[in-house]
């Protein structure tokens, strides 16, 4: 659960959600990510900490740069909250099923 | 047995099914009526809906309160876009999370702009729960949210998050 805490609030701030869909399209170094988000490199490289230690990124290195792109796992956490994110609708969803169990022999009496 | 399908279309979208038992008329007046709402848009047991606000018409207002009576509470606010009686709802939610603030969420949550579509089939309804959010992250973070809100509070989500 730690592991899912943490990329729950790695994307919590918007500017690691901007760099989350900057990643989307493709590995990146920091000096690129730092251009847009007009920030210095050490400020991008703590929020790129952040993500990793998350496990929603992955950096590889290559000389002195250290590209970073999307963690392939990142997916699987999110198909982990769909599961349960499905378990909480099939709950309201099974309990709608009574309600309109109870509702359907008054439906000629309230058709408008 | 499960009717429920839950999947993720695109980069934003989160689209839900499922078939109810009923006819369009019945399921929509259940997702419109705050009477009825309040007897099954729950989460998880020993949640109940205190205040439900529905105004069913363009513009109306969306205000959803939960608690589980033991101090745990959790607000939704919302508003109707369109409303096509008996086949379609268009409406805008976000989440409000109780203080202090878990996990640095977002407060309140990005809003969820959510078409439902209900259709005749056979004996039945097909439901169609389209979720829309502002980018890929927000869906990722409000599927988060989701799971939480499914162990802890209610319902995505929605909601997504979702209604």
């Amino acid at each position: 659960m730690h592991r899912l805490d943490a990329a729950f609030s790695a994307l919590a701030d918007p500017t690691r959600r901007a760099i989350l869909a900057r990643l989307s399209l493709g590995e990146t170094t920091v000096m690129e990510l730092a251009r847009p988000f007009e920030m210095t490199q050490p400020a991008v490289s703590r929020h790129l900490k952040v993500l990793e230690e998350a496990g929603l990124i992955v950096r590889r290195i290559e000389g002195t740069k250290r590209p970073c792109s999307l963690a392939p796992t990142a997916l699987n956490e999110i198909d982990q909250w769909l599961a349960m994110l499905r378990r909480a609708l099939e709950a309201n969803y099974d309990r709608l099923d009574e309600v309109l169990a109870e509702m359907e022999p008054s439906k000629e009496k309230d058709r408008k | 047995m499960s009717r429920l399908t839950l999947k993720t279309e695109g980069d934003v979208h989160v689209v839900v099914t499922r078939r109810f038992k009923a006819s369009p008329e019945a399921v929509y007046r259940a997702h419109t009526e705050p009477v009825l709402i309040q007897k099954w848009l729950l989460g998880p047991d020993g949640w109940t809906m205190p205040v439900c606000i529905s105004e069913a018409r363009a513009g109306g207002r969306i205000r959803y309160e939960w608690t589980d009576g033991k101090g745990g509470s959790l607000l939704l606010t919302g508003e109707y876009v369109a409303l096509e009686p008996f086949g379609r709802i268009v409406h805008v939610e976000r989440f409000h999370m109780p203080d202090p603030t878990p996990d640095n969420m977002p407060n309140p949550t990005p809003d969820n702009h959510i078409e439902t579509r209900f259709e005749a089939d056979g004996e039945g309804t097909q439901m169609t729960m389209r979720m829309t959010l502002p980018d890929s992250a927000t869906r990722a973070a409000m599927l988060a949210t989701g799971m939480e809100d499914g162990m802890e509070a209610s319902y995505a989500r929605l909601d997504a998050m979702p209604a």
